[in-house]
């Protein structure tokens, strides 16, 4: 072999060497990037994508069930004011999507103040703080923040169907506004802050898991306050008040259904058992609700009306909704018909009592509400009160448990009637909150909007 | 026996309607028309005031005997119009009536109305 040659192959085997040194290196170089960022991240949380996917839907279900509810109470007031009503939910929409990032998460989730009346941080105004969050539950806490808030934009929205008909609408605009900063961001924080009383109240706290106190009973006690403090609808009872379309009424209900998945299975906050279990309790209480009333119909008039299952539905949803994290699908059963049977007594005793809750906010997510509140404790899963009883040092009953749900329930009921009514004033005395009989005549479409709902669809 | 047609502005069909009742006019009948009038008919459409060419409004038919026509129609032209009145409150057409019939009594002429 020539020297030449001997040479030729050294440098060939120096390359080759290197090359598998390169490529080894090259192999290595994500695995060494990826321990060099854990270790750089090493007291932070990793967003799991599985968890942000789920909590990024449910988002979105849930703000589906503003235009859900927009449609059903639409449906079911007078054609003169269809606009009139669907406005209130799109109104809660914008107004309060933009109150919650700028001050109503803060007030909401931030550490308690004011001996933890409200909460407040002021990394949470704009949301400014949480750019690179990711908080112990995995995911991004821009998602929870505005999980959260689609929560705060359908409460106010639904208490628009006690005075549906005859209120104005820039009156309507500040009393929500007003209401998200006074009644619903404290209720909200005593109930789900981690810092709230009501969260660490008895053994294991009050439970709500999705809403009742929050969202239903807070808006439903509202409701009845506004209903009452502003009067009956010219001509209630006496004149009959029709739907004016009760198959968009149906659509609203089911986007409503649809809609409470994320409702629910979302405020599980995760992607796993809790949220499986959430999901099928609101499936079966949904059914269960509607199927009592449809029953209940059928005994008392000979016919299920539609209205009546969109009515049991509702019910159903708003009793399990407190409940979704700790009954099985028996207690979804019990809860769905009693809420039904609770919901439609509370309905029939307000056409004996004669205000006029004109679309049954109050009958409906109130009265819902507190029964699914204070009746799911006789059918809390066994484990769940064993973890109570170990958190409690030794024992916990279910009458214990009754006694803080009793509490987190007349808290609500009665600070959100005492503010409600200062705000209903406070509103009706500066912009008027009740519109002229001549306006309501008219209806709030034209006297309000300058539209009409169904008018534009002209002949040519 | 008249026919009385009446067409009203839709948000005045509720002051009318109500007005017709106290004045014990009640036997009415409603339909949503659209038309032409002297009016454009101004709606707000994504911020731009707008006036489709076909005006809706809303058209009264009331049968009456005779000695019914003036108040029928003084109840209509006091609930129909806005204060002072605008152009497009609407018009009243009063034509008579050959022959009413009641379905259910078979009843023939003014005690059928």
């Amino acid at each position: 072999m020539s020297l030449s040659l001997k040479i030729k192959v050294h440098i060939i085997t120096i390359i080759l060497v290197m090359r598998k040194i390169f490529l080894t290196a090259l192999l290595f170089l994500p695995a060494v990037l990826l321990f060099q960022s854990t270790a750089w991240a090493a007291d932070a949380v990793a967003s799991d994508s599985g968890i942000t996917s789920w909590m990024l839907t449910s988002t979105a279900l849930v703000l589906l069930m503003v235009p859900g509810l927009a449609m059903f109470y639409g449906g079911l007031v007078r054609t003169k004011n269809v606009i009139g009503t669907m406005m209130h939910s799109f109104a809660a929409m914008v107004i309060i999507g933009v109150l919650w990032p700028l001050v109503g998460y803060s007030l909401s989730f931030g550490p308690g103040i004011l001996g933890g009346f409200v909460g407040w941080n002021d990394n949470y105004f704009m949301l400014q703080g949480i750019d690179e969050t990711i908080m112990p539950t995995h995911i991004p806490e821009y998602v929870f923040a505005m999980f959260q808030g689609k929560f705060a934009i359908i409460t106010p929205a639904l208490i628009a169907g006690a005075f549906a008909e005859r209120v104005n609408f820039k009156g309507y605009a500040l009393f929500i506004a007003l209401w998200c900063i006074l009644v619903y961001s404290p209720i909200c924080h005593w109930v789900w802050a981690a810092d709230g009383f009501l969260f660490n109240l008895g053994a294991a706290g009050a439970i709500d898991f999705a809403g009742g106190t929050v969202v239903h009973i807070s808006s439903g006690v509202t409701a009845l306050v506004a209903a009452l403090y502003l009067g009956k609808r010219r001509g209630y009872p006496k004149n009959v008040m029709h739907p004016n379309n009760l198959v968009m009424t149906l659509i609203g209900a089911g986007l409503l259904w649809v809609g409470w998945f994320g409702f629910n299975a979302g405020s599980a906050i995760a992607s796993d058992l809790a949220t499986a279990r959430a999901l099928t309790v609101t499936q079966v209480a949904a059914a269960a609700g509607a199927f009592t009333w449809m029953i209940i119909e059928m005994f008392q008039h000979g016919k299920a009306t539609s209205l009546g299952v969109a009515s049991g539905i509702l019910a159903g949803l708003v009793a399990i909704t407190p409940a979704a994290g700790v009954v099985q699908p028996s207690g979804a059963f019990a809860l769905g018909a009693l809420a039904a049977i609770f919901c439609y007594s509370a309905i029939l005793l307000k056409s004996k009592l004669g205000y006029d809750d004109s679309l049954d906010a109050f009958g409906v997510h109130g009265v819902g509400g507190i029964v699914g509140a204070l009746a799911l404790v006789f059918f809390i899963r066994p484990s769940w009160m064993a973890d109570a009883a170990v958190k409690a040092g030794g024992s916990w009953t279910l009458w214990q448990q009754l006694g803080v749900q009793a509490a987190a329930v007349g808290v609500t009921i009665v600070y959100a009637a005492v503010i409600s009514l200062i705000l209903l004033v406070l509103v009706e005395k500066t912009i008027g909150l009740r519109i002229s009989e001549d306006d309501e005549m008219s209806g709030l479409d034209h006297s309000m909007h300058g539209e009409h709902g169904y008018g534009l669809i002209n002949l040519n | 026996m008249k026919l009385i047609t009446a067409i009203i502005r839709p948000d005045r069909l509720d002051h009318v309607r109500e007005a017709l009742i106290q004045a014990d006019i009640t036997r009415i009948t409603v339909s949503r028309v659209t038309g032409h009038g002297r009016q454009e008919d101004i709606d707000i459409y994504r911020g731009q005031k707008i006036a489709p060419n076909l005006i809706p409004k809303i058209r009264l038919d009331i049968a009456v005997n005779d000695e019914f026509v003036d108040i029928t129609v003084d109840t209509i032209i006091n609930a129909a119009s806005h204060g002072e009145g605008e152009i497009g409150a609407g018009k009243i057409f009063i034509t008579p009536l050959e022959e009413c019939i009641r379905i259910r009594t078979k009843e023939r002429g003014g005690k059928a109305i």
